[in-house]
């Protein structure tokens, strides 16, 4: 059992949270790849993916998962809701709760939604995306990704670079590389850092060069143009000369060390192409890790329910 | 919680003769193992899933496939409690057409090997499956009956039967342990 009801922030999880949820995952990793990938588990739970923002594989990979678990899963997505004619968070989920789901995934744009939910509603709320909050499922599937590569994570070095400062991805990535042992490097231009770095327990640097050879993983995060207020650098151009990941960059690294992204990319920008379909990119496994990850989750966090109390 | 050894049922030479006996009985039901493939149910029942397979092969020659089968998601019981240690299933053979044995120590309710057989029905349409297990403690809660069984032991729902196999426990032995009144 996972110490709390719900996964909003990786505060809610321990670090034997985190190895029972990778381990947990495992096996479900090895359903993904039967001819027929479905367990009764979840039979009869109803979960609801309530995404207030745009997304494509974290909607998906969470549809997915609660499919593949039979439990029944429905989709929100607000442009095609209430939310439209003005309903505020906080009735649609009262309305949710009325039809009594068991789990709710939700990403929206403000910090806290989640939090907002779990007090409104009585069944366990994921994080899909808070804002520029956490992300805790997506720091979950790159831990997955990471043992899986290179077989353990204490005293991993994972240079995390880029767009810091609007990443809930970072978020939650370096309190869950501290919880499991692992030692977070956060690198970007002082444009792209928040003001205040050192509060978030990672190493910070702004040479991307200097750190390379001392990595053993090397995480591109996307520059998110669209939550800039203002052109955080002078040019593309300019970014990627200096904070792009390339071949040549690639070569810098130790032989063993692997490039990481979370999607969706702009190539040519944090990332070249060549980098990205190469065979030290493990992005397309970042994804397929994304589905058994979630699939743990939801097993974890709805199964033995009934018993909470008594246990 | 505290329970206490009531009686030993079976001894390291029971176990040992019982098995050879379940490997000659799986040969003679099927004639040989040219069709057949073993899946032992985690964690037990996979060790007695390879001794009976390395038996089979000593007798016939020929080596016979075998898998081990994680029940945990398949329970009927998720709701109610989760499983304390989740593994992960191998079934390195193609079911379709195949007899499948299953393997486990002990048959009680029944609901685990319900559980096992949709398990391997999610791997493809065995020709047939049956059932082996070293202890029949009797109690079913399904219809479900064993092929091949080690020993009839008449117990009360109140008792526990464990079985210990050189692999986990250091010695093979089948106990019967009964709660020391102390509760939980």
């Amino acid at each position: 059992m996972l110490t709390s009801k719900h996964i909003m922030t990786m505060d809610d999880l321990s670090a034997d949270d985190i190895t029972l949820i990778l381990d947990t995952a495992e096996s479900f990793a090895e359903v993904n790849q039967r001819r027929i990938k479905k367990l009764p588990t979840l039979r009869g739970r109803t979960i609801v993916n309530l995404f207030f923002e745009p997304s494509t594989r974290t909607r998906m990979s969470f549809e997915i998962a609660s499919k593949r678990l039979s439990a029944d899963g429905v989709n929100f997505t607000a442009s095609s809701s209430a939310t439209v004619k003005g309903e505020t968070l906080r009735d649609t989920a009262k309305t949710l709760a009325a039809m009594s789901c068991d789990l709710v995934v939700v990403r929206h744009k403000y910090a806290g939604a989640p939090q907002m939910l779990a007090e409104v509603m009585d069944c366990s709320i994921v994080n899909g995306g808070d804002g520029v909050h956490e992300h805790p499922t997506q720091a979950l599937l790159d831990l997955y990704t990471m043992r899986q590569a290179l077989g353990r994570l204490e005293g991993l070095r994972v240079g995390i670079v880029g767009d810091i400062c609007h990443s809930r991805v970072a978020g939650s990535l370096v309190p869950a590389l501290r919880k499991v042992g692992a030692t977070p490097v956060i690198i970007a231009p002082p444009t792209l850092m928040p003001a205040r770095p050192d509060v978030l327990g990672a190493e910070v640097a702004y040479d991307l060069d200097e750190v390379l050879p001392s990595l053993d993983v090397a995480y591109l995060l996307r520059v998110q143009f669209e939550r800039a207020t203002r052109m955080p650098f002078p040019s593309n151009r300019e970014y990627a000369m200096l904070y792009g990941m390339n071949l040549a960059r690639m070569e810098r690294l130790p032989s063993h060390a692997v490039v990481m992204h979370p999607g969706p990319m702009n190539r040519g920008v944090e990332i070249s192409a060549d980098v990205a379909d190469s065979t030290r990119s493990l992005i397309l496994g970042q994804v397929e890790s994304g589905v058994a990850v979630r699939m743990a989750v939801m097993y974890l966090l709805l199964g033995g329910a009934d018993s909470g109390a008594a246990a | 919680m505290g329970y206490r050894v009531k009686a030993e049922v079976m001894d390291a030479e029971a176990v040992d003769r019982a098995l050879t006996r379940i490997a000659h009985e799986i040969l003679e039901a099927n004639k040989g193992c040219g069709d057949i493939a073993l899946a032992g149910i985690m964690t037990r029942g996979v060790d007695m899933a390879n001794r009976l397979a390395a038996r089979i092969e000593r007798i016939e020659g020929t080596p016979v496939a075998v898998g081990s089968l994680d029940i945990s998601f398949y329970r009927d019981d998720v709701s109610i409690r989760l499983a304390p240690e989740v593994h992960t299933t191998d079934i390195p053979y193609p079911v379709d057409g195949r007899t499948i044995v299953l393997v486990d120590d002990v048959l009680y309710t029944g609901r685990t090997i319900r559980a096992a057989m949709d398990a391997i029905m999610d791997y493809g349409r065995p020709a047939a499956i049956q059932l082996a297990v070293l202890v029949d403690r009797g109690h079913r809660e399904l219809p479900i009956r064993a092929d091949f069984v080690g020993k009839n032991v008449p117990t009360a729902r109140r008792e526990r039967v464990k079985v210990l196999l050189e692999e986990l426990d250091g010695r093979d032995a089948v106990l019967i342990m009964e709660d020391d009144g102390e509760g939980e």
